[in-house]
C-alpha cells in the first residue's frame, strides 16, 4: 500500500520475535522495516518496535545490556520527539532498563517460565497501541516469559496509577482483576505501562503473536492497527 | 578402574580393539590417537552394538530425500520444501545434572538440523521419569523441564510437543529424548553429496571456545552404566543458548550466501568427530593444527582439545577465496572464528600441536572402519503372568475413570508445556495438548504434523509389540489431525547391550519397528541409540520412542482433538477387544503390570489411517482423537475436557463394562461429526473397511455413560488438570 506507515523492528543479538513482529506489522497493513542494534540509523521509520527475546542472552539483567546499544540512543531521541515506541516482552524490559518507562520486571512469582493465553483489560486509550480501544475492553493475547513480574517502588507505583500510566492489566474472562488471573505476580496486575507523554508503551504479552487466527488469538490486531494508524498520523503531520 | 590400567582401557577401548588400532597404524598408537579412537569407537559414536541390526530397518520411500547416515533425515513436503528431522537422547547427562543435561540435549539436536542447512522450526521432548512420589524423581523432572525451557525458549525455536511418562524402572535412569524439525528448500539441503569439498579448502571452527568441559562427555557417559554417576558430573557440558542462537543465524546466513563447501556440527567426540567425518565424507585427508583452536583456558593437552565436547561450536568448510566473506558473517554475529585445518589429497588425518605431529591416521579408520559386534542375545520371555483382562473387578466405574485420568501417564502435562514457548516463529497451528503438533510451512498452505510416542509398558511385556505399537500410535496421532504419515525418526532407549537379555529386547524391538514401518509405509530416516540406561543391573523398560512426521496439504483442514461444539454425533472408529494387558487401568486400578499387550493388526491400522486422512481432506470430521492409554473412556473424557463440551454415550458391548471402557485395543479413534455429514462419514469408513459404531452425542456440561455412570466435565477436568500439580505439592 503506497504511503503506509513504516514500522521499524530492532534486531538485537538474541532477539527472537523480531521476524514475527515484522510479519505481524505487514499482516496489519504496515511496512515492516528491519533495524539492526549496532546501527545508528532508524531508516526513516514512523514507529519503532523493540521485540521479544533474550537480547545479549539476558545474562546481566533482562534488557540491561541492550539499553546501551548504539541504536537505543536513536530510539531515545525518536521518543523525545514524540515518535511512537512499543516494547514487547524483552523490549519492555529494555525500555524500563533504559529509563524510557517506569518500573522493572523481575522473575515470575512461580519462578518458572510461563507460556499461555491471557486476557488483558485495557486501562487507557492514551497510548499508541490503545488509541482505538475503550478502557475496560478485554483482549486475548499470549504471554511467554520467565521475568515478567512488574514491580515499582511505592511512590512510583502511586504515580503510575494516578497519572493513568497503566495501559493493561491481567484480568479474568469477566474483566475482574484478581490473584487467580495474575499469571506472574505483577503489582496491581499490571501487564503494560506507558510514559507520561503517552508515546512510549511497553507490555509483557505478545500482540505480534495475536494477529493471525490460524496460529493464536487475535487480541493483538487492534493494538497493531492502532500503532500503524498513529505512525501514519505522525508521518503526515 | 586403577590408574595402572593400560591407557586404552581407561579410554574405554577393549584389548582386541586396541590390537585392531595397532594393526591399522602398523605401530603403537600415540596417546592422542588412542583418545581419538576411544571417543570415535565408543558405543555412542560408533553404534558398534546396534549397527548390524539397524540395517534391517526399511529406509526407502518416495518421500525420503535423505536417509540414515547423515546428521538428520529429510523428507519431501512438495512445492520444493523439505523437512529435516531427528531425535536424540540426553538421558545420561540428565541423570547426573538434569538442567544442563537436558539443555545441552536441545542444543545438540538443533545443531544437527542446522548442519543440514535447515532452519529449526519445532522441538518435541519425549520424557520418562520415575514416579513423582519420590523426591529425587521430582528433582530430576523439574530440572529437566526447566533445562529444556531454559535453552529452547532462548533460541527462538518453539517447543510444540512430546510426551511425559512415569515408570518405576526409569527412576535411576530417566529417559530424556529430544526431537528437532527444520525446514529448508529441498535444493538447498546440505549433505555430503550436495556440496563438494576440495583439497586446499579450509576448515573454519566458529562459535564458542573450546574448554575442558565435557572431556569425554557424552561419548563416555553414554557408553557405560552410571553406577558411578556422581563422579561423572564434570563430564556434563554447560549450555549457552545465546551463543546457540547466534550460531543458528550465522550458519544459515553462510549457507544462504553460498559460502560453504560443507558444514558439520560439533557434538559427541568434538573436533575429532567433526574433522574426521568431514574429511572422510569428502574422500580427502586433512591437516589439523590444534594451536589454531581458540581455547577457553591455557595448557590444554592435545587429547583434551581433540575430544572436548564444549557446546555451541560448528565446523564449516570454505574455499580460500570465500574465507573473508565467511569471516565477515561470523563477525557480524559476534562469533569467534578460526581456521583450524586444511583439506588435502589422500585420506590421512594429521594433527599437529606446537609444531609436532601428535596424530597421523586414516580418517576413515575413525569413522567407517570401527568395530561392529553381533552381541549375544537371549529371546525375551514370552509375555506372561496373570492377564488383567480376566481379573475380577467390582469397583465403581466412575472411581476407576477418575483414577485413570489422574494417573500421571494420562493426566494433563500442562505443568510441563506451559514452561515452553510454543508461539515463537508464528507458525504453530497446534501444539501440546493436541494428539499431534501442526506447524505451517511458511509461504504455503501446508502443515507438518509431528508426534512422538513410546510404549514402555507394552515393551516391558513384549518388546516386539511395544515397538510396533509405538510406530502405530505415532502414525495414528498424526493421522487424527488429518495429516498423511510420511516417515519416522527414533530414539531407541535400552539397558546394557552387553547383557544378552537386553540385546534380545533390542533385536525384537527393531523387528517391531521394521514390520510396522514397512506396513504403514513410513520409512526410517535416522535416529539414535541410547544404551546403558541401567544401574546395578536394573534396566529401564525397553522403550523405542518414535518421532513421526506427516503432511497436511491444507493446514486449515486440521482436525482438532477435542469436541468443538454440542450437537455432534460421536463415533468409535475401530473395534474394542478384551485387551487389558499392559493397560493404564491394569496398572492404576488393578496394580497389575502383566499379561499380553493388545494385538496389533497392521492392516487394520493402515485402513484407519487412510480413512482418517481422507475424511479430514473431505472436511467430514469435527474432531478426532486417538484412543490409546486409558482406552475409550479416557479418549471420550479428554475430547470433552478440551473445549468443555460434555456428552452422552451408550457403550453396548458383549464385554464386561470395565473392559469395554478401559481396554487399550489398537487401531481406534473417537471422532465427532456434524449431523449432515454422518452418512458420508459412515460410507467412507465402510469403503476403507473400518468398523464404525455410533456412541452418542456431544453437548452440555454433563458426561453420561448410559446405564453405567454419570459425571461432569468439570469433575473430569479437575482430576485431569490437577493431578501433576498435586503430586508436586502445588495448590491447584
Amino acid at each position: 500500500m503506497a504511503g503506509s506507515a513504516r514500522i521499524g523492528v530492532i534486531t538485537f543479538p538474541g532477539s527472537l520475535d523480531d521476524r514475527d513482529a515484522l510479519r505481524a506489522v505487514e499482516l496489519m497493513g504496515g511496512v515492516g522495516v528491519p533495524l539492526w542494534h549496532g546501527d545508528r540509523d532508524l531508516r526513516d521509520v514512523d514507529a519503532v518496535i523493540l521485540p521479544g527475546g533474550f537480547s545479549y542472552g539476558d545474562y546481566l539483567r533482562c534488557g540491561a545490556i541492550a539499553g546501551h546499544a548504539p541504536i537505543l540512543e536513536e530510539v531515545t531521541g525518536f521518543a523525545d520527539r514524540g515518535g511512537p515506541v512499543l516494547g514487547i516482552c524483552n523490549g519492555f524490559q529494555i525500555l524500563c532498563e533504559s529509563g524510557l518507562l517506569p518500573g522493572a520486571l523481575i522473575r515470575n512469582r512461580s519462578l518458572r517460565f510461563i507460556c499461555r493465553r491471557v486476557m488483558l483489560r485495557v486501562e487507557t486509550s492514551r497510548s499508541p497501541i490503545t488509541a482505538d480501544l475503550v478502557p475496560g475492553e478485554l483482549i486475548e493475547v499470549p504471554i511467554k516469559h520467565g521475568e515478567g513480574q512488574f514491580v515499582a517502588r511505592d511512590d512510583e507505583l502511586r504515580r503510575i496509577e494516578s497519572e493513568g500510566q497503566v495501559v493493561f492489566r491481567y484480568a479474568g474472562p469477566d474483566g475482574v482483576t484478581d490473584d487467580a488471573h495474575n499469571p506472574n505476580g505483577s503489582m496491581a496486575s499490571i501487564a503494560g505501562v506507558r510514559n507520561p507523554r503517552g508515546n512510549v508503551v511497553g507490555l509483557m504479552p505478545h500482540p505480534e503473536h495475536a494477529v493471525d487466527p490460524d496460529v493464536g488469538p487475535t487480541g493483538g490486531q487492534p493494538l497493531l492497527a492502532s500503532l500503524i494508524a498513529r505512525a501514519m498520523a505522525g508521518a503526515s503531520a | 578402574m586403577s590408574a595402572e590400567e593400560p591407557l586404552h582401557r581407561r579410554l574405554g577401548l577393549r584389548d582386541d580393539e586396541f590390537e585392531r588400532i595397532v594393526e591399522t597404524l602398523g605401530r603403537q598408537p600415540r596417546p592422542a590417537e588412542l583418545a581419538m579412537y576411544g571417543a570415535m569407537w565408543s558405543e555412542h559414536c560408533s553404534y558398534k552394538s546396534s549397527k548390524i541390526h539397524l540395517r534391517s530397518l526399511p529406509t526407502q520411500g518416495s518421500a525420503v530425500l535423505v536417509g540414515p547416515g547423515q546428521d538428520a533425515g529429510a523428507v519431501d513436503l512438495g512445492d520444493g520444501w523439505a523437512a529435516v528431522f531427528k531425535m536424540e537422547s540426553h538421558s545420561h547427562p540428565s541423570a547426573i545434572e538434569p538442567y544442563q543435561g537436558a539443555a545441552t540435549g536441545v542444543g545438540g539436536i538443533v545443531r544437527d538440523i542446522v548442519s543440514m542447512g535447515a532452519r529449526p522450526v519445532a522441538l518435541l521432548d519425549p520424557l520418562i521419569f520415575g514416579p513423582l512420589t519420590e523426591d529425587r524423581n521430582r528433582w530430576l523432572f523439574e530440572g529437566v523441564v526447566a533445562g529444556i525451557g531454559g535453552y529452547g525458549n532462548c533460541i527462538g525455536v518453539p517447543t510444540v510437543g512430546g510426551e511425559t511418562r512415569f515408570a518405576e524402572p526409569h527412576s535411576a535412569n530417566p529417559t530424556v529424548d529430544v526431537m528437532c524439525v527444520g525446514f529448508a528448500r529441498a535444493d538447498d539441503l546440505v549433505t555430503s553429496t550436495s556440496l563438494q569439498a576440495h583439497p586446499g579448502s579450509l576448515m573454519l571452527l566458529y562459535g564458542a571456545t573450546t574448554g575442558r568441559d565435557g572431556i569425554g562427555g557424552v561419548s563416555v557417559l553414554a557408553s557405560a552404566t552410571l553406577d558411578d554417576g556422581e563422579g561423572s558430573r564434570p563430564s556434563v557440558q554447560i549450555g549457552d543458548p545465546f551463543a546457540e542462537k547466534l550460531l543458528i543465524e550465522a550458519s544459515l546466513e553462510l549457507i544462504e550466501r553460498g559460502l560453504l563447501e560443507g558444514l558439520q556440527d560439533l557434538g559427541g567426540a568434538g573436533i575429532t568427530c567433526a574433522v574426521s567425518e568431514s574429511a572422510a565424507r569428502a574422500g580427502l585427508g586433512v591437516r589439523l593444527d590444534l594451536d589454531a583452536v581458540p581455547l577457553r583456558e591455557p595448557g590444554m593437552e592435545p587429547f583434551e582439545i581433540l575430544t572436548s565436547e564444549s557446546q555451541e561450536r560448528m565446523l564449516a568448510i570454505v574455499h580460500p577465496s570465500k574465507l573473508e566473506a565467511a569471516r565477515a558473517v561470523c563477525d557480524r554475529w559476534g562469533l569467534q572464528v578460526a581456521v583450524i585445518a586444511e583439506l588435502e589429497q589422500g585420506g590421512t588425518l594429521t594433527v599437529t600441536h606446537r609444531g609436532e605431529v601428535v596424530a597421523e591416521l586414516p580418517a576413515t579408520s575413525l569413522t567407517d572402519e570401527g568395530p561392529e559386534y553381533d552381541r549375544p542375545k537371549e529371546a525375551p520371555p514370552s509375555a506372561g503372568g496373570d492377564d488383567p483382562t480376566f481379573a475380577t473387578f467390582d469397583g465403581a466405574l466412575l472411581g476407576a475413570l477418575l483414577a485413570v485420568i489422574a494417573s500421571p501417564n494420562v493426566a494433563s502435562t500442562r505443568w510441563v508445556w506451559e514452561q515452553y514457548d510454543s508461539f515463537v516463529q508464528g507458525q504453530t497451528v497446534a501444539s501440546s495438548g493436541s494428539d499431534a503438533a501442526v506447524v505451517r510451512v511458511p509461504g504455503t498452505m501446508k502443515g507438518v504434523a509431528l508426534a512422538a510416542d513410546g510404549k514402555g509398558r507394552f515393551g516391558a511385556l513384549d518388546p516386539y509389540l511395544g515397538a510396533a505399537h509405538a510406530v502405530a500410535e505415532a502414525a495414528r496421532n498424526v493421522a487424527v489431525t488429518g495429516a498423511d504419515p510420511l516417515a519416522i525418526t527414533n530414539c531407541l532407549n535400552f539397558g546394557n547391550p552387553e547383557r544378552p537379555a537386553v540385546m534380545g529386547q533390542f533385536v525384537e524391538a527393531i523387528h517391531g519397528i521394521a514390520d510396522a514401518c514397512t506396513a504403514l509405509e513410513t520409512p526410517v530416516t535416522g535416529g539414535n541409540v541410547s544404551f546403558y540406561n541401567e544401574t546395578a543391573a536394573s534396566a529401564i523398560w525397553p522403550t523405542p520412542v518414535i518421532g513421526m512426521i506427516g503432511v497436511l496439504e491444507d493446514y486449515r483442514l486440521r482436525v482438532p482433538t477435542g469436541f468443538p461444539a454440542g450437537g455432534l454425533a460421536i463415533y468409535l472408529m475401530g473395534e474394542t477387544f478384551p485387551e487389558l494387558g499392559g493397560s493404564e487401568f491394569a496398572e492404576v486400578v488393578l496394580a497389575m503390570i502383566s499379561g499380553r499387550p493388545p494385538a496389533l493388526d497392521l492392516g487394520r491400522e493402515r485402513a484407519l489411517l487412510s480413512f482418517l486422512v481422507e475424511a479430514a481432506a473431505d472436511d467430514l470430521l469435527a474432531s478426532a482423537h486417538d484412543c490409546s492409554e486409558g482406552g475409550l473412556a479416557v479418549a471420550l473424557a479428554e475430547a470433552a475436557i478440551a473445549d468443555g463440551h460434555g456428552f452422552a454415550v451408550t457403550i453396548s458391548s458383549d464385554l464386561p463394562d470395565h473392559v469395554a471402557l478401559f481396554s487399550e485395543s489398537a487401531s481406534r479413534a473417537v471422532v465427532s461429526v456434524a449431523p449432515d455429514r454422518e452418512e458420508r462419514m459412515v460410507e467412507l469408513a465402510l469403503e476403507h473397511g473400518v468398523p464404525v459404531t455410533r456412541l452418542g452425542e456431544t453437548g452440555g456440561p454433563r458426561v453420561v455413560f448410559d446405564g453405567m455412570f454419570e459425571t461432569t466435565v468439570d469433575e473430569l477436568r479437575d482430576a485431569f488438570e490437577g493431578a501433576i500439580p498435586r503430586l508436586l505439592g502445588e495448590a491447584v
